[in-house]
C-alpha cells in the first residue's frame, strides 16, 4: 500500500511544477499584456505566406 | 465625380485626389507612406485592416531636443555601449495592422533590433543600435510613417511603475490550493467505510492543512490587514466578518485534525478566499491606455529652445533645455504646433494661440508683441519669440495644482454599500452565534463551541462580498464598450448617489470642432463667391479652413495677387476684381465693437458686403439629455465665457439650470465645495485643463474627450464625446445597478439563514458547508452578472 505514498509525492510534485512555472510567467510579464499575443500569433502565418509568394523578390533585395 | 477615399488613411480626398500605383490618396504625405511601405515589401499592412494610417504631420524641428543627452538618457530605460532601449507612447495605435507594421520597424531601418507593441497601453518598445541611429531618427522614422510618438514632460520624471501583480499571484496561490485540497477532500465526502481509507486519511488532512497554510498566511492576508484597519478606526466593514469567518475555519479545521475529530473545513476554507479574490481580480478592470492621474505634466513639452543672444556680435544661438530649467527673463522659441510652458510675454512673431486644451474653446486668440501669454496655449501659426515672466510650476494655470484637493484621497473617505450593511450584518451574526452558544451550553455544552464556530463559518459573507465586485465590474467593462471609461468600479456607486450635476460649457456642451457658420449682410454674387473661395484655399488660418468648407464647390483657379496679413486677414486678386477677409479692422477700417462672437468679414472691389458669424454649435441632443436630467437632479452650467450665449440657453434648456457665466477655475471648485457643504453629491462634467480643480473636488469628475487617448485633465470618468447624448442613460444605469445589488442582498441572506438552520442546530458537517458556500456565491454571480447585462441591453454606441 505504500504505492499511495509514491502516487501522492508524484501527483503534488507536478502540481507544484506547473505553479512555479504560473509564477515565473507572471514575474516575467506575460500577464501584463493578455491582448497583443493574441494578435500577434495571427501574423506569423501572413509572413510565411509572403515568403512564399514572393521568394524571388527578397532573394533580389537580399543580394543588392 | 465619384467620391474616393484615401488608401492609406481612409479620409475623403476631395477635389485633390492624387492616384499613385492605381490607387488613391488624399495627401502627398499618405502617398510617401505607402510609397515606403510597398518599397520595402511591407503592403500587407493594407491587407490586415483597410485604410490603416494616419496622415504624417512634419514639423520642422519638433524632435531636436532628443539631440540633448540628458533627455535620452530619462527617455531611455536602458542604455549601453551599443544598444538603446526605450518605449514610446504613441496615440494613433488602434489596429492590426498597427501592430503589424510597427513590429515589422526592423524591415524600413535595419539598425532597429526589436520592436514590440503592447496594444492595451499603446506603447512600442524598441531596440534599437546606437551607433547606427538615434532616438532622434527613431522617431523621425515612426513620424515620416504617421505614428508620432506621443512625448511630454510626464515621461521626464522618474518611473516607479512596478506594475502590480500581488493580486494575480495571491489568485494563484488560491486557486492552486483550492484545486488540491478539493481532489484530496473528496474521499472523504461519501465517508466510506473502507479499510484504505481508515488508514490514509491523516496523510490526507495534514496535507490538506499544508496547502491551506500559504492561503491564509498569504492569500488572505488583504481581508486581515483591512479588517484590523477597519477596527482600529471604529469601523466594522466587510472585511471583519470574512477575517472572522477565514480565522475561525482554519483554528477549528486543524484542531478538528489534530484531535482526530473530523475532516475539517479546509476546502471550504480555500475555497472561499479563491471565490473571494475573483471577486477583487474582476473588480479590477483598468484601461491601461487611459490615465485618470493626468496633470498638466502629460501636455507640457519635454524641452524648449531657448535663444541666447551674445551682447557683443548680437549672434544667436539656440539650445534645447529642460522646461524646469526655464527661468525668469529667458527668450524661448515657440514653433508652430508647440506649446507655451511658462507665462509669457509676446516679443516676435504673430500668435494665434489655441486655448482649447485649457478652456476648450475651439478659436484660436489672435496676440501681438507686447501682450502676455498664458502657459497651455498652443501656438498654431509659424514661429514666436516669448519671454518667460514665471517659472513652469509658478505660472497661472499650474499653480492650480498646488490646490491641496489634488492630493486628497477621494475613494478614503467613501464608505460603499457593502460596507454600510456590513455593520449591522456583523452585529447580528454575532448576537446570533452568542445566543445559540448559550442555548447549547445549557443543553449539552459538549457541542457549544462547535456551533460557536458553525455559526461564524457558514455566516462568512462571500456572497455579500461578492455581489458588489461582479455586478459592478460587469457594469465598468459595458461602460467601457461604450466609451465610458471610469477609474474603478466605486465610481459608479457614486453615479448612483448623486444629486447634482453641473457641466462646464465650452467644449463640453458645445463642440469643439464644428462651429456653425450663419452669413450676415449684401449677398456675394457668384463670381464673388469663387474668389473668396480661391482666396481662402491659401490659407491656412483656421478661420479660413472652416470658412473654405462650407462655401459650395468652385473651380480651382490660381489668383493673380495674394496677400496674407497675418492676424488681420487675407487679400485675394484676379481680373480687377479684389477681395477682402478678416477682421473688422482690416476688412473695413472700423472695429467692431458689439462683437459677442468671432466673425469673419468680406469686403469685394473695396465695398464691405457682411461679415461670416462663427457660432458655438451645441451637441447633438442637448435639450434632451438636459430635460431628461433635470427630472432627477439640480443642474447648473459653469462657464468661463462671457454671458453672451445666456439668453440662447435659457431657451434651449429647462428652466431650473442655473446658469454662472465669467467663472475663473477657482470660483468652479469654490462653487461645487459649497454645494457639497450644503450635503449634495456633485458630479462634475468638464473637459479642459482648467476645469481639473473643479474635477478633483467633485464628488465624480467626469471629463469629455473628443480623443480619448490624447487629452483629459484627472478625473475619475472619461466620456467620449461622441457618447454625449447617453449621459442621463449612465446615471441609470448606475442607480439601477446599486437596486440589483440590494436585491441580491436579499438571496445571500437567505442563503445564511439556511446554512444557520444546520449551523445553530449543530449539523453543520463539512460536506454541507462545501455545497453550500460554492452554490451561494456562483447564483449571485450568475444572478447579478445576468441582470447587469439585461439592464444594459438598450445602450447602444452612438456614432
Amino acid at each position: 500500500m505504500g504505492v499511495i505514498y509514491v502516487l501522492l509525492t508524484i501527483s503534488i510534485v507536478v502540481a507544484i511544477l506547473f505553479f512555479i512555472g504560473f509564477i515565473i510567467s507572471v514575474k516575467n510579464g506575460q500577464y501584463d499584456d493578455m491582448y497583443t499575443p493574441s494578435i500577434r500569433i495571427l501574423f506569423e502565418d501572413e509572413l510565411v505566406k509572403e515568403r512564399k509568394n514572393t521568394p524571388s523578390k527578397s532573394t533580389n533585395s537580399k543580394q543588392s | 465625380m465619384i467620391a474616393s477615399t484615401c488608401f492609406h488613411c481612409g479620409n475623403d480626398c476631395g477635389k485633390t485626389t492624387i492616384s499613385f500605383d492605381q490607387k488613391t490618396f488624399c495627401c502627398h504625405g499618405c502617398k510617401t507612406v505607402y510609397d515606403i511601405f510597398s518599397s520595402h515589401n511591407l503592403s500587407s499592412y493594407y491587407d490586415l485592416q483597410s485604410a490603416p494610417g494616419a496622415i504624417p504631420k512634419k514639423i520642422e524641428g519638433k524632435y531636436d531636443y532628443l539631440d540633448t543627452p540628458d533627455i535620452i538618457e530619462r527617455l531611455t530605460e536602458f542604455d549601453n555601449n551599443h544598444t538603446q532601449i526605450t518605449t514610446l507612447y504613441i496615440p494613433h495605435i488602434h489596429c492590426s495592422s498597427c501592430i503589424w507594421i510597427l513590429e515589422n520597424l526592423h524591415k524600413l531601418e535595419s539598425a532597429i533590433t526589436v520592436s514590440q507593441v503592447n496594444f492595451p497601453k499603446k506603447t512600442l518598445r524598441i531596440t534599437y543600435n546606437k551607433e547606427h541611429i538615434s532616438l532622434k531618427k527613431v522617431v523621425l522614422l515612426l513620424n515620416t510613417i504617421g505614428y508620432d510618438p506621443y512625448i511630454s514632460l510626464d515621461d521626464y520624471s522618474i518611473k516607479t511603475t512596478k506594475t502590480n501583480r500581488n493580486l494575480i499571484y495571491k489568485l494563484g496561490v488560491a486557486g492552486f490550493a483550492f484545486g488540491n485540497v478539493m481532489f484530496l477532500s473528496f474521499p472523504e465526502y461519501f465517508e466510506v467505510q473502507e479499510y484504505w481509507l481508515e488508514q490514509y486519511k491523516h496523510v490526507f488532512r495534514w496535507l490538506m492543512f499544508i496547502f491551506s497554510l500559504p492561503v491564509v498566511g498569504y492569500a488572505a492576508q488583504d481581508y486581515f490587514i483591512s479588517a484590523y484597519k477597519g477596527l482600529r478606526a471604529r469601523l466594522l466593514n466587510i472585511d471583519v466578518p470574512i477575517a472572522l469567518g477565514i480565522l475561525v475555519l482554519f483554528i477549528r479545521s486543524t484542531t478538528e485534525i489534530i484531535f482526530d475529530l473530523g475532516t475539517g473545513f479546509f476546502d471550504s476554507l480555500t475555497g472561499l478566499v479563491f471565490f473571494l479574490l475573483l471577486g477583487k481580480f474582476f473588480q479590477q478592470k483598468t484601461y491601461s491606455f487611459l490615465s485618470f492621474e493626468r496633470d498638466y505634466k502629460s501636455y507640457f513639452p519635454i524641452a524648449v529652445t531657448k535663444v541666447n543672444t551674445e551682447k557683443h556680435n548680437n549672434q544667436r544661438s539656440e539650445k534645447n533645455i529642460q522646461v524646469y530649467d526655464i527661468k525668469k527673463g529667458d527668450r524661448l522659441l515657440i514653433r508652430n504646433e508647440e506649446l507655451i510652458p511658462v507665462d509669457a510675454v509676446l516679443l516676435e512673431g504673430c500668435a494665434q494661440i489655441d486655448y482649447s486644451f485649457v478652456t476648450g474653446e475651439s478659436e484660436s486668440i489672435h496676440k501681438t508683441p507686447g501682450e502676455k501669454l498664458f502657459a497651455g496655449g498652443r501656438q498654431v501659426s509659424g514661429a514666436i519669440e516669448i519671454e518667460a515672466l514665471k517659472s513652469v510650476t509658478q505660472s497661472y494655470l499650474t499653480q492650480l495644482w498646488s490646490n491641496n484637493v489634488f492630493t486628497k484621497n477621494k475613494s478614503a473617505s467613501f464608505t460603499n454599500l457593502t460596507d454600510t450593511i456590513s455593520k449591522y450584518f456583523t452585529i447580528t451574526i454575532l448576537c446570533i452565534a452568542l445566543t445559540a452558544t448559550t442555548f447549547w451550553l445549557f443543553y449539552d455544552s459538549s457541542q457549544a463551541i462547535h456551533v460557536f464556530t458553525a455559526v461564524l463559518i457558514i455566516a462568512c459573507p462571500c456572497a455579500l462580498a461578492l455581489a458588489r465586485p461582479f455586478a459592478l465590474g460587469n457594469i465598468l467593462r459595458i461602460f467601457g464598450k461604450r466609451k465610458f471609461y471610469l477609474k474603478n468600479a466605486d465610481v459608479i456607486e457614486q453615479l448612483a448617489k448623486a444629486n447634482t450635476i453641473i457641466f462646464d460649457k465650452t467644449g463640453t456642451i458645445t463642440t469643439s470642432q464644428k462651429s456653425t457658420i450663419t452669413y450676415q449682410g449684401l449677398p456675394l454674387s457668384r463670381q464673388e463667391e469663387a474668389l473668396l473661395k480661391n482666396t481662402l484655399r491659401a490659407s491656412n488660418h483656421p478661420l479660413s479652413r472652416s470658412l473654405y468648407k462650407i462655401l459650395s464647390e468652385h473651380d480651382i483657379y490660381i489668383l493673380d495677387e495674394f496677400d496674407e496679413h497675418t492676424g488681420e486677414g487675407i487679400e485675394g486678386k484676379r481680373e480687377q476684381h479684389t477681395i477682402k477677409v478678416g477682421s473688422s479692422g482690416f476688412v473695413r477700417k472700423k472695429i467692431d465693437s458689439d462683437a459677442m462672437n468671432t466673425a469673419v468679414h468680406i469686403s469685394a472691389d473695396d465695398t464691405y458686403k457682411g461679415r461670416y458669424i462663427f457660432n458655438n454649435s451645441y451637441r447633438k441632443g442637448i435639450s434632451e439629455v438636459f430635460k431628461a436630467l433635470s427630472q432627477i437632479y439640480s443642474l447648473s452650467i459653469l462657464s468661463g465665457d462671457n454671458s453672451s450665449e445666456k439668453k440662447y440657453l435659457q431657451k434651449v434648456l429647462p428652466k431650473h439650470t442655473d446658469l454662472l457665466f465669467r467663472q475663473k477655475p477657482k470660483d468652479k471648485l469654490n462653487y461645487i465645495d459649497a454645494l457639497q457643504q450644503r450635503g449634495k453629491n456633485v458630479v462634475m462634467i468638464g473637459d479642459g485643463l482648467n476645469d481639473a480643480g473643479a474635477l478633483a473636488q467633485s464628488d465624480v469628475g467626469i471629463a469629455i474627450s473628443e480623443n480619448v487617448n490624447v487629452f483629459s485633465p484627472a478625473c475619475d470618468a472619461i466620456l467620449d464625446a461622441s457618447q454625449f447624448k447617453n449621459i442621463s442613460n449612465y446615471f441609470k444605469i448606475s442607480k439601477s445597478t446599486m437596486k440589483i445589488i440590494s436585491s441580491s442582498f436579499v438571496f445571500s441572506f437567505l442563503y445564511n439563514i439556511i446554512g444557520l438552520y444546520f449551523a445553530v442546530t449543530g449539523q453543520l458537517s463539512p460536506l454541507i458547508a462545501a455545497i453550500l458556500m460554492p452554490l451561494s456565491s456562483i447564483s449571485i454571480i450568475v444572478y447579478v452578472t445576468l441582470l447587469t447585462n439585461f439592464l444594459c441591453r438598450k445602450l447602444k454606441v452612438e456614432q
